[in-house]
């Protein structure tokens, strides 16, 4: 039995779902959780169904914000001396800035965007995909401890009943010191839905979507089955959406339950970005378009008459 | 200002990957390598600020095998002044390539103003290098940047987290900055610049001339392999019942693969 801490972030009174994920597949051992943003009641309950024995909250000076320094040496201080075996959070923005460098204070060894893992005894082995999905290896730690693991959202799944723990809350100061780089400005981006490599759902528009303003069929879509817009870099290239909606190797990698590609071929570097998303369905009008080789459901039609289609059907069916 | 670029080259991202007969790694040896897509912004950015500050020089590094002097030459040839490779395996893990690059960093005997790369590499795909060679060197490092404006010592930086979210930082040099797509637009090396990066100083290093020993090792890959393939799927031509198939499919994905 590895002792394990969880390093948890929130969105709005929610722990990200990640968490709950990752605390399910570590059932059996012994597992806290920690967290530098405020947690709710409810969500103390919910971490605690999923297996967190004690669940520690850090308070400090430089934490308001999360900042890469301001973090990680908040967590460096919380976790010295307590003898973890393993940290372990989601490869979120946070996850994927801030564990390199808490690592790098250790001396440790990290192993990043994991997709699935076991423990043989209290040794970590993890599977992960490289080459933006192209090839899938084995990953394995050495040198000093903790070693440090961040999973992809996602990819495990919530555990269907899982051992649930103590849930006890305690609070932790800790002290920053100095943080160099600061946020002085936050700017909210046009969407409030979840970002793509946390959404359950996606709709992705290619290059026959033609023009940006016709990602507003996408939207209606997607607003119908709480999904999040996604598209192709052929999209983005041509100006048609922003690089953070970009699907694909020089995009995000994502794993959804369901992802709607409307009018995208399916180059090599778009499949290897959506191949772990667990039904695909593809719309198109070329029935020799790559992308119907990686998808469940084939449509072979014009996005245009067929996104309006699911649109008014899956209102009809969830409304 | 002394001005550092990390750079790496990756398979071409058209590249399929084929695992090699001990699942060690991938087969090398028909691959074309090209320089990371991300590392493009970084040598851009570089060239641009070194326009901005009279003086200043642009030094590339490299930790990976011998033929990943390409990408060095077209650093080079884009404009850079010098660069450096530290000989080593091309799966090297992350911890090892960092502490490389504070190696290397260290023998040009140059104090860094401002150490930039790409926000990771298209190949192991870790984002682990930026932010551990800035904890090694204790400099702050801000990744994901979209952003860059220098006002002196001062950068605001805009880095992009989830959702489309901007994050303005206020750093002072020096730090490490990785950078992302929309950052700038990267130049094609002329062929003036191709035939004087022919000149340029390139210096290779060995691991062990920077410091790195094979206690170092972090992290272990093995049992490369390719994804497993789904069942063919089900394929519908719409023709003139466009209404029927949606309505069948939207029906499979509720009842079939209950995703819905």
């Amino acid at each position: 039995m590895a002792k394990i801490l969880v390093f948890t972030e929130t969105t709005g009174d929610n722990v990200k779902t990640v968490t709950l994920e990752i605390l399910g597949k570590l059932n059996g051992h012994e597992v806290d959780v920690v967290s530098i943003s405020n947690l709710s009641e409810s969500s103390i309950t919910e971490l605690a169904k999923y297996g967190a024995g004690n669940i520690h909250q850090l308070k400090g000076n430089h934490l308001e914000h999360y900042t890469p320094e301001g973090y990680s040496q908040a967590l460096k201080s919380f976790i010295d001396g307590k003898g973890y075996d393993y940290v372990f959070t989601g490869s979120t923005s946070i996850g994927k800035d801030l564990i390199p460098r808490l690592a790098g204070m250790f001396d440790a060894g990290m192993a990043s965007e994991v997709t699935n893992f076991i423990f043989e005894g209290d040794t970590f082995a993890g599977t992960r995909p490289l080459f933006a999905g192209k090839c899938l290896a084995k990953v394995e730690i050495s040198g000093p401890k903790p070693h440090f693991i961040t999973v992809r959202p996602n990819a495990l799944g919530l555990a269907e009943s899982p051992s649930a723990g103590a849930g006890s809350k305690s609070e932790a100061s800790v002290s920053v010191d100095q943080v160099r780089a600061s946020i002085k400005e936050i700017i909210k981006g046009a969407s409030e839905k979840l970002d793509l490599t946390e959404a359950n759902i996606i709709v992705s528009g290619g290059r026959a979507i033609k023009d940006a303003s016709n990602f507003k069929i996408l939207n209606e879509l997607a607003d119908v089955l709480g999904a999040t817009v996604g598209a192709s870099r052929a999209a983005v290239d041509s100006g048609y959406a922003p690089h953070s909606m970009q699907v694909g190797q020089t995009g995000k990698t994502v794993a959804p339950s369901l992802y709607i590609a409307c009018g995208i071929s399916g180059a090599i570097q778009h499949l290897a970005g959506m191949r772990t998303s667990k039904c695909i369905v593809a719309i198109n009008t070329d029935p020799e378009a790559p992308i119907f080789t990686k998808a469940d459901y084939g449509i072979v039609g014009d996005l245009f008459d067929v996104v309006p289609l699911l649109t008014q059907e899956f209102k009809a069916l969830l409304g | 200002m002394n001005i550092f670029v990390c750079v790496k080259q990756v398979p071409d991202t058209e590249t399929k990957i084929t695992p090699n007969s001990d699942g060690s790694f991938i087969e090398t040896n028909s691959i074309k390598w090209i320089m990371n897509p991300y590392d493009e912004f970084a040598v851009e950015q570089a060239l641009l600020i070194k326009a901005a500050n009279s003086g200043s020089t642009v030094t590339v590094l490299r930790v990976g095998g011998i033929k990943d002097t390409e990408a060095l030459r077209t650093a080079m040839a884009m404009g850079a002044d010098e660069s450096y490779l530290v000989e080593a395996d091309d799966n090297l893990d992350s911890y090892r390539t960092a502490k490389a690059l504070k190696g290397a960093i260290e023998k040009s005997g140059k104090n860094p103003d401002l150490i930039l790369s790409g926000k990771q590499a298209i190949d192991s795909d870790s984002l682990q290098v930026p932010q551990l060679l800035a904890q090694m060197l204790n400099l702050p490092s801000v990744s994901v940047v979209v952003g860059f404006e220098q006002n002196g010592e001062e950068l605001t930086l805009k880095r992009e987290v989830e959702g489309g979210t901007i994050e303005i930082y206020s750093v002072k040099t020096p730090c490490v900055v990785a950078c992302n797509k929309g950052l700038n637009t990267p130049r094609y090396a002329s062929l003036p610049g191709i035939m004087k990066a022919k000149k340029k100083p390139l210096t290779q290093l060995s691991l062990s001339d920077v410091g790195v020993t094979a206690e170092d090792q972090r992290v272990k890959y093995s049992n490369f392999q390719l994804p497993p393939e789904k069942p063919p799927g089900k394929k519908f031509e719409t023709g003139d019942n466009v209404a029927s198939v949606v309505k069948e499919v939207v029906g499979l994905l509720r009842n079939e693969a209950k995703v819905i």
